[in-house]
């Protein structure tokens, strides 16, 4: 496996993987009925002690 | 509490963790005894029998290699490693008992570490300061330069270390085991793995720090230590990593929140920038030097890669963690916005790796490296500054406590800092603009700005308020000597970074100033004595941020001592000021 083919992979394939999975991780923050989860989930801390 | 022996067959003793002088708790003892092997064959155990053993071991192996070392600098380090040792040694067998051991409570939270972390965090950051303001003089007036264990070649990494690694990693450190096991409601995970990781640690700092007053470097930016202390480093690492993971993987609330997040980030990061960052062949088996797997513009290349994301890691994400804990606990309100800090998170892990190139602008690295580089550092604009907005919003509906609570003020100070500096970097990565500000003072104004102001002021605000709480104190010391940490540590770094814009601008320019003929105007030395005022007032605020940090000392061993000073409440507080719950 040398430069070009490494190089080749990370700005096609490896590119287009790394942006859906972050596209994703987007959306699943921001789907419906998260917000209900993210506030219990913001009270962690703060029903500890 | 009865402690008894019974003799097995198997030549073994035991050793009773519980037990009573009643029958019925006789009885439990029975069912919870558990068989080991007593040092001295009377069933007690030896308090740090293993450890004693093993670090006896080690201090023998430190010694051979100060005797066999292929180099002086290596025999010297190998010798303080070995009188390290022995004095640790030392002090475990005058502590050893042959006691059986308290029993532990698995579901208590293990504080011990921690304590220790943020005596050590106060410990190395103001020596990591005192280093910087000594530097900061040497340049003003370079006959401070004592040669040649104390010269400005040598005292530089030891601040830079000792500030970032000693100081901001161990506020990391205990910060974030304290952090884990709260959000996770779960003891750490194995038993005294967590004392290896402080101690370990201490061990990296203290090898590191020797080794630059020994003049051993690798010539890595805040990747300094040499092989053989990289290496210790790794196995100290791996452990921490082991040890989050393993309490977070032992959680009893089903959801990580997310300060745990910017924390694991934080340690998988480093482990992976400082293996890469450090592939190295040592010379010598038993010597201090060693040469780089990389060549040429590649080892450039992944030596910046390391370097912004250690920036990018290690002094943002990991005090984001800290920020996301310890700003709602000390304001009592939940995070502003729970799925921005998600989002956040993605962000900064998505975009952060890409930025090292613009540390590299304007030489040999491609091109489009260089455009990339500068093109993911513009857009972390975005993240930072919906992390800082995160952060400051959490706030609102209680701004009235800016008024009255100075840790509060210290926190706000330190995600305004945060916002500051990651306007400030991405700007300077632009091409055009760092064609003025490279290799000046702006860089160092630049980084000052992001070190004393975010990194500095967000862990001094959770140390003041762990240790309370670690020592089951009511209170601070003294809330007033707060406030005056607060304002030396911020007029600090106001001086600090405005003499540092100008000295840097005008570098810049100077350097770049030619006559109609297209003949450079300045020389070097020129521009050298040009920033002599700026030096001294550099050294100036360097020093008001260092005696805020020594009040703080005062303050917190107070604390820890458990004395209350007694002072005028804070206007507008209440009288009897309640720790936030």
């Amino acid at each position: 496996m040398d430069y070009n083919l490494m190089r080749e992979f990370a700005d096609s394939w490896g590119l287009v993987a790394m942006a859906l999975f972050f596209v994703a991780a987007i959306a699943f923050a921001l789907r419906p009925g998260s917000r209900k989860l993210a506030d219990e989930a913001a009270r962690i801390p703060l029903e500890d002690e | 509490m009865c402690k008894s022996t019974l003799p097995n067959q198997m030549g073994l003793s035991f050793d009773m963790d519980q037990g009573g002088d009643n029958a019925a708790a006789e009885l439990v003892s029975h069912v919870d005894r558990r068989p080991r092997i007593g040092i001295r064959g009377r069933g007690y155990l030896m308090k740090f029998g293993t450890e004693i053993v093993a670090l006896s071991l080690f201090t023998f192996a430190a010694l051979v290699a100060a005797g066999f070392g292929m180099d002086e600098p290596f025999r010297q380090h190998m010798w303080v490693l070995f009188f390290v040792l022995l004095g640790f040694v030392g002090i475990l067998i005058r502590n050893t008992s042959f006691e059986a051991a308290a029993p532990i409570d698995p579901s208590a939270y293990m504080d011990g570490p921690i304590r220790y972390g943020a005596i050590a965090t106060m410990f190395w950051g103001v020596v990591g300061m005192l280093v910087g303001v000594v530097i900061a003089l040497q340049l003003a007036y370079p006959d401070l330069n004592i040669q040649p264990w104390f010269n400005f070649g040598r005292l530089r990494p030891l601040h830079t270390s000792g500030v970032v690694f000693a100081f901001g990693g161990n506020a990391l450190l205990c910060t974030s085991l304290y952090v884990v096991q709260r959000t996770c409601r779960a003891r750490l995970f194995g038993g005294d793995l967590a004392w290896f990781v402080f101690w370990g640690y201490q061990l990296f700092i203290v090898m590191a720090a020797t080794g630059y007053l020994l003049g051993i470097t690798e010539s890595r930016e805040y990747a300094e230590p040499e092989w053989y202390v990289d290496i210790w480093l790794t196995i100290v690492w791996v452990a921490y990593l082991i040890l989050f993971l393993g309490t977070i993987f032992k959680r009893k609330e089903p959801h990580i929140y997310v300060a745990n997040w910017f924390y694991l980030s934080f340690i998988v990061t480093i482990a992976m920038l400082h293996v890469i960052n450090n592939l190295s062949m040592p010379a010598s088996f038993l010597g201090s030097k060693s040469y780089s797997a990389f060549s040429g513009v590649q080892d450039a290349l992944t030596q910046w890669w390391y370097g912004h994301n250690a920036v990018g890691f290690f002094l943002t994400a990991g005090f984001l963690g800290m920020m996301y804990y310890f700003v709602p606990k000390q304001a009592n309100r939940p995070v502003y916005s729970y799925r921005l800090s998600i989002i956040h998170f993605w962000a900064i892990i998505f975009l952060y790796i890409w930025a090292g190139p613009h540390h590299l602008h304007y030489t040999a690295l491609p091109d489009w490296a260089q455009t990339l580089g500068m093109v993911f550092s513009i857009m972390l604009w975005m993240p930072s500054w919906g992390g800082m907005i995160n952060g400051l919003m959490t706030l609102s509906g209680a701004w009235d406590k800016l008024r009255t609570d100075p840790i509060i003020r210290m926190m706000v100070m330190a995600i305004a800092f945060y916002g500051m500096s990651t306007f400030e970097g991405p700007m300077m990565s632009i091409k055009a603009v760092n064609s003025l500000s490279h290799y000046t003072d702006w860089t160092i104004g630049h980084v000052h700005s992001g070190a004393l102001g975010w990194v500095g002021m967000i862990s001094f605000g959770a140390i003041y308020f762990m240790v309370p709480k670690l020592w089951n104190r009511e209170r601070l010391y003294s809330l007033r000597l707060v406030t005056w940490h607060f304002w030396l540590a911020t007029l600090g770094i106001v001086v600090y970074a405005a003499v540092m814009w100008v000295s840097g601008v005008m570098q810049g320019l100077m350097w770049r100033e030619y006559d109609e003929q297209g003949f450079l105007v300045y020389s070097f030395a020129e521009t050298v004595a040009a920033m002599h005022p700026y030096y001294v007032m550099r050294a100036i605020g360097g020093a008001m941020y260092l005696s805020g940090a020594l009040i703080m000392a005062w303050n917190i061993a107070m604390t820890i001592l458990g004395y209350q000073r007694e002072e005028e409440p804070m206007p507008g507080s209440v009288p009897a000021l309640q720790p936030a719950e």
